[in-house]
């Protein structure tokens, strides 16, 4: 830009960053939405005009953990005096909370929803990255015949649109008993990111030098010391980062998870939306599980967020 | 496949000949372990035969399914009947419905993108304060589950109680409860959501525009117009092109979004048909048919886009 600036640039910059305030304002308000409506008692989520300002409660997260029904008669003073914070908070809501024959109290699907997604995720993370590293070291090191292509070929499997390969899959987990199971979601996902892995990291070990490891092999390394005590150590970042996008997109992930599982092995998801169902739905326990739900992919993005352009554009933007 | 083991069995060669050569330095040169080509071949040939038999074979597997009239509900036997699927499929007035909805949707959804993505990167492109965070704020939608952010702007659009409809003033407008509106509002959750990738891409390409071609162009008193379509435009150009096919494969795909946002016949898009044609209807041979005339779309699109990458990359 010119050293010397017009009184009209000066007023046009103001003007942009005001946009830019708005604009981010406008972007974040639905996120804002969910974080509130998840601590919101629940006659507050749905009133015309929308509650801004309010008292926040924990009761849609006791809620989101319990399985609850609706009570007849409210509880007696003494029910409710002896009755611990938590399940008070619900008997204020008009609801109770479910117990089984020995009075213990019963969990909602949530949690067990949330632990697939956890189980997932992981697994086929630390799988995809783990081949993916092995891979993308041997695409950047080594002369391989037709690499263009198999590199094509490898990203192309990530493109596949997920019913597609969705059908022929339904159908021999189905034959192999692996529909609704762990491992069934966990050999998808570890497909589905091990092609990115691969480009991702072929990206982060081209900029290694090569130096490094023709020093260690002149030294009597071998190829495989080198590796694993040179190239690995030094791709420590571009694993941490591959990892993360990995995990964020098995985390999210939601047609495979909706087509290979209904109970057992479902995540969370699927699960989420088939809360609302039929009738009047409480939106502040979907909040709350929403709410839980988001958190870790918002700080994770924050975590990653000076490799975002990289991940995004599958390595050939590097910044 | 190799045989299982054969993997570890080699691991501990490897890890044999690694003690030789610290405990035996004289014979090092004997002992380097495995040769290139076999570590590269160690390397590779896993990751591909994965990928083979989890994405590859199951299509071939499909393939075959397409030219019968198998139905995963029963237990009858799969007929071949040939081309069959396939007639039937683009001779189906409803089908091609389901492609012009898409198109609509695609085209709706990248240019609103590019619009937005585009205009909010120029104006960030600037010395603003906290313009890390804002960026980074501006990124979170686009990280966020499709499927589960997707569900709260059912709430969001609700024509009595949603937050948009007061905030706009719009009374009680329909937004996906219209046959006319819902396809579009799924669009503009899709534009919210992936605006900031278009942004992203247009902030690296605008950053890397070289700030003396600015000041010549200053110097020749060239108007914002001239400046902007002659050095910014053509300079932003191959990444946006990147933005632009990557967001048009990936809209054409877009299931989780339209699926939970709205079941109006009027925003089925073609994922979704294939969807219910396959596990609600459970026509699984025509399903399977379809599938492939959508791969075979996709593939296209995917081909252009890794021509643009490598272009990019090669610069």
């Amino acid at each position: 830009m010119a050293a010397v600036r017009t009184s009209s640039e000066i007023t046009f910059n103001r003007i942009a960053i005001v946009i830019v305030l708005l604009v981010t304002i406008i972007f974040l308000a639905p996120i804002y939405w969910i974080a509130s409506t998840a601590f919101k008692p629940r006659a507050l989520a749905t009133t015309i005009p929308p509650t801004v300002i309010f008292q926040p409660e924990i009761s849609p997260f006791v809620k989101l953990f319990t399985k609850r029904s609706q009570m007849r008669n409210p509880p007696t003073p003494e029910e409710y005096a002896a009755a611990p914070w938590w399940e008070r908070v619900v008997f204020d809501g008009g609801e109770k909370i479910v117990r089984d024959g020995k009075g213990e109290v019963q969990w909602s699907g949530y949690p067990s929803r949330f632990l697939n997604s956890l189980i997932v995720a992981i697994t086929s993370t630390v799988l995809a990255v783990g081949m993916g590293t092995f891979t993308a070291y041997g695409f950047s090191r080594f002369k391989v015949k037709g690499e263009a292509d198999l590199l094509f070929f490898i990203l192309s499997t990530r493109m596949l649109p997920p019913v597609v390969v969705a059908i022929p899959m339904f159908l021999m987990y189905r034959a192999v008993g692996l529909n609704d199971s762990h491992l069934g979601l966990i050999i998808l996902y570890t497909a589905f990111n091990l092609s990115f892995s691969v480009w991702l990291m072929k990206g982060f070990i081209d900029e290694i030098p090569k130096e490094y490891e023709e020093a260690a092999l002149v030294d009597g390394y071998t190829r495989m010391d080198a590796f694993f005590k040179i190239v690995l150590p030094e791709a420590a970042t571009g694993i941490a980062a591959t990892a993360v996008f990995c995990f964020i997109t098995a985390w999210n992930e939601y047609a495979f998870a909706l087509i290979m599982t209904n109970r057992r092995a479902q995540t969370a998801p699927p699960f989420i939306p088939s809360q609302v169902g039929s009738g009047l739905p409480d939106w502040t326990v979907i909040a709350a599980g929403t709410f839980l739900f988001l958190l870790p992919v918002a700080i994770f993005t924050f975590l990653l967020r000076n490799h975002l352009l990289r991940g995004m554009s599958f390595g050939a933007i590097r910044k | 496949m190799p045989p299982p083991f054969a993997f570890l069995r080699i691991r501990s060669r490897v890890l044999a000949s690694t003690m030789i050569t610290t405990l035996d330095r004289s014979s090092r040169a004997a002992a380097r372990g495995l040769s290139d080509i076999s570590i590269r071949n160690l390397f590779i040939i896993p990751t591909i035969l994965f990928l083979i038999v989890f994405n590859i074979f199951p299509l071939i597997y499909s393939l075959g399914y397409s030219f019968t009239d198998f139905r995963a509900s029963t237990n009858a036997p799969a007929n071949f009947v040939g081309l069959q699927n396939y007639r039937d499929l683009l001779n189906d007035p409803y089908v091609w419905s389901n492609f012009a909805i898409t198109a609509k949707y695609v085209i709706v959804s990248v240019v609103g993108q590019l619009l937005v993505g585009f205009g909010v990167a120029m104006l960030l492109n600037r010395d603003i304060p906290l313009k890390g965070l804002i960026t980074t704020l501006l990124l979170l939608p686009m990280m966020l589950s499709m499927a589960v952010v997707g569900l709260f702007w059912k709430l969001l659009y609700d024509p009595s109680w949603g937050v948009i409809n007061y905030a706009l003033g719009l009374g009680n407008f329909e937004w996906l409860a219209d046959p006319k509106m819902a396809l579009y509002a799924v669009a503009l959750t899709d534009i919210w959501m992936w605006s900031p990738f278009v942004m992203l891409l247009s902030l690296a390409g605008l950053s890397a525009v070289p700030k003396h071609l600015y000041e010549a162009a200053a110097i020749d008193r060239a108007g914002p117009f001239y400046t902007f379509f002659r050095i910014t435009l053509p300079l932003v150009a191959p990444i946006l092109m990147i933005a632009v096919i990557f967001r048009t494969m990936e809209a054409f795909k877009t299931f989780d979004l339209a699926y939970i946002l709205t079941s109006q016949p009027t925003a089925e898009l073609i994922s979704i048909r294939l969807y219910k044609m396959a596990f609600q209807e459970w026509q699984t041979g025509r399903s399977c048919a379809m599938a492939y005339i959508v791969l075979i779309m996709v593939l296209a699109i995917t081909n252009i886009y890794v021509k643009y990458l490598n272009k990019v990359k090669e610069r």
